[in-house]
């Protein structure tokens, strides 16, 4: 992995104003991030999804996002106006949602709208576009590529359109993807094909990836680097290979919460919070 | 709710239709029979435990018996129920509706000369509501509780609570006696009436037929303010619903991955969004418009408009039952067709409910 910092992150704050009073979603969250795969691992609530939300500066309208730095290679993220913004989302930072059954645009062909991420950053005729959008379709391991192109997303299952996702925003080439929970809404087994597959492109193409999952092992098994969140902080950071050697109590107790094959199967593990973990 | 229902008995008839665009016309044909059967029934049911004696209303009330049960007999009047249901039935079928006691012209007749004034000022209110009443209800939400939101939410509560003769009678005496900018009641200026000859009873139509540009604007001055006046409560309708369900549609999860991609606001909200919101919007265009169709008397007595509503109510008024019946199996017919132009219009907009 190269040492060159792609994204920079210093004290990030998310904030939502609701009817029932402030809630601080995200409480001062560093990283730098160079070419390399960063988990952010958290129960939900954790502030992790707002964490990769902000770095594409898509919170929701009742949100306030601060920070003393979110750079993007030279570019200022906390200062950009909607046109520049449209130049970063997409070609340079890509986001993959969670659950292609609501992220995909149901009145729209899967080709159209990968199709459409393409051409939004690269100028090119409908035949060439349609030709790169089949071959990244096939670049995603589906079979029959010319037939899922002229799709609607209903009419594929869910790790299918998973992929188109994947294919969808990996498209226009860009070089930060975060993937938020990408497959949380599959069925196990297909879980890890699509893991693979996102990996193989991430790895091929050299992008960084910023992983946002509440599974400590999938995130420990694709990741060079892990963030543990809790309640908005970064608890604990450390190397996916060094995991067991993990020092914060709420670390320890999430993996304690992974079953082994030969430990003791008599007492689920359960992980007990302690209200410290909270205060910054 | 009808789709879903529709989608239903497809799966069932699908083992017994071979699929096909054959096989899709059947289905509509047959559910269009079932349906006008149905619509049939009723009106003739109504049309015989209504207290109205038709044969009192066409040989009057002095007639002595003698004659009053020949007319009875001549009508048909004496046969079991179901054997004048089928009398019923097959004179439809070939088009008569009977007599007007009123008009003293067969109803089909009276119909067909009242129904295109209507169908005209029902279609180009229903154009205009459309073209300015979706730009409102999307113009509305995307500026949600500031002041382009209060403007348009302030116009169709007005649209919504006015009485639709006040607003035609002030409109009348401001653009057509105050500022003479259009044309009066009626049609036609009456200097011209007599010039055009129908040939698809739509006066906008006939005359651009005939090439008469004088008589077209003529036709035109006198259609704006009614079709104006209509317009503004299915703008109204339109626009409320386009704002609801475009907001629904503006928290999808689709539309945060249209802004991943750095897709323009513009195009996320006309092709991403309005393409969900056209599905259920649909079917509240072709309602508010079929409504239209059955014929606004208000707007029509105002306007001195010869529609089919105007021509109904005369009609009731003067218990001429066959014109009222005939009326009626016309309305339920617009009604019906309307209901399948919006299940065609719905399939062609939703992948999902195609098969």
């Amino acid at each position: 992995m190269s040492n060159e910092t792609l994204l920079s992150v210093k004290n990030l704050e998310v904030m939502f104003n609701t009817p029932k009073g402030d809630v601080h979603a995200v409480r001062g969250v560093s990283f730098d991030l160079g070419r390399e795969r960063l988990g952010i691992v958290g129960e939900s609530g954790s502030g992790k999804s707002q964490t990769g939300r902000a770095i594409l500066g898509l919170t929701a309208a009742n949100g306030k996002i601060t920070a003393d730095q979110l750079k993007f290679h030279d570019v200022d993220l906390a200062n950009l106006t909607p046109k520049q913004w449209r130049k970063v989302r997409g070609a340079r930072i890509s986001m993959i949602m969670q659950d292609p059954k609501y992220s995909l645009n149901p009145v729209m062909t899967i080709g159209d709208q990968i199709i459409e991420a393409y051409r939004e950053h690269h100028k090119v005729n409908a035949k060439e576009a349609r030709h790169r959008a089949i071959d990244m379709l096939d670049a995603v391991k589906i079979r029959d590529p010319e037939r899922v192109f002229n799709s609607y997303p209903h009419e594929v299952s869910g790790g299918m359109g998973q992929r188109v996702m994947i294919a969808m925003m990996l498209i226009p080439d860009p070089e930060l993807i975060i993937a938020d929970e990408p497959t949380s809404a599959l069925d196990v087994t297909v879980q890890l094909q699509v893991m693979a597959i996102l990996d193989d492109l991430v790895r091929d193409r050299g992008m960084a990836l910023i992983f946002i999952s509440h599974d400590l092992h999938l995130v420990s098994s694709f990741c060079d680097r892990v963030l543990v969140m809790y309640q908005g902080l970064v608890v604990e950071e450390i190397k996916a290979s060094a995991l067991h050697e993990a020092k914060h109590p709420y670390t320890k107790g999430l993996l304690n919460c992974l079953p082994k094959m030969d430990g003791d199967h008599s007492d689920l593990p359960i992980l007990e919070r302690e209200a410290s973990w909270a205060e910054g | 709710m009808s789709a879903v229902k529709r989608n239903k008995r497809d799966g069932r008839n699908r083992a017994r239709f071979a699929s096909g665009p054959t096989a899709t016309v059947l289905r509509l044909v047959f559910s269009l029979a079932i349906t006008f059967f149905g619509l049939l029934l009723v009106t003739f049911l109504i049309g015989r435990v209504l207290p109205i004696d038709p044969v009192l209303a066409a040989v009057g009330d002095r007639a002595p018996q003698a004659v009053y049960d020949r007319v009875r007999e001549e009508m048909g009047l004496n046969l079991p129920l179901w054997q004048q249901f089928f009398i019923y039935i097959s004179n439809v079928l070939q088009g008569n509706f009977g007599q007007s006691v009123l008009t003293s012209n067969s109803v089909l007749d009276d119909i067909k000369r009242v129904f295109p004034a209507t169908l005209e000022l029902a279609t180009l209110a229903t154009i205009i509501g459309v073209f300015l009443g979706i730009p409102a209800g999307v113009f509305a939400a995307i500026n949600k509780g500031k002041w382009p939101d209060h403007v348009v939410r302030v116009i169709g509560l007005a649209g919504y609570s006015m009485p639709i003769f006040w607003l035609g009678l002030m409109g009348l005496l401001v653009f057509y006696m105050k500022l003479d900018w259009v044309a009066g009641p009626g049609r036609l200026d009456s200097f011209y009436a007599d010039f055009i000859e129908p040939t698809t009873g739509l006066m906008l139509i006939d005359t651009l037929i005939e090439g008469d540009m004088d008589l077209f604007w003529n036709a035109v001055s006198h259609i704006v303010l009614p079709a104006s006046i209509l317009a503004y409560f299915s703008l109204a309708y339109i626009a409320r619903m386009t704002r609801s369900f475009m907001l629904e549609q503006l928290s999808q999860e689709y539309i945060l991955t249209a802004r991943v991609k750095g897709i323009s606001e513009h195009r996320i909200i006309w092709r991403h969004a309005l393409g969900n919101v056209m599905v259920p919007l649909v079917t509240v265009i072709a309602l508010s418009y079929a409504n239209l169709l059955e014929g606004s008397v208000l707007t029509e007595i105002i306007f001195a408009w010869p529609g089919l509503g105007l021509y109904i109510t005369n009609s009731l008024l003067n218990a001429d039952m066959n014109a009222v019946l005939g009326g009626t199996i016309v309305v339920g017919a617009v009604f019906i067709g309307v209901n399948m132009l919006s299940d065609v219009l719905y399939r062609l907009l939703d992948p999902r409910a195609r098969r």
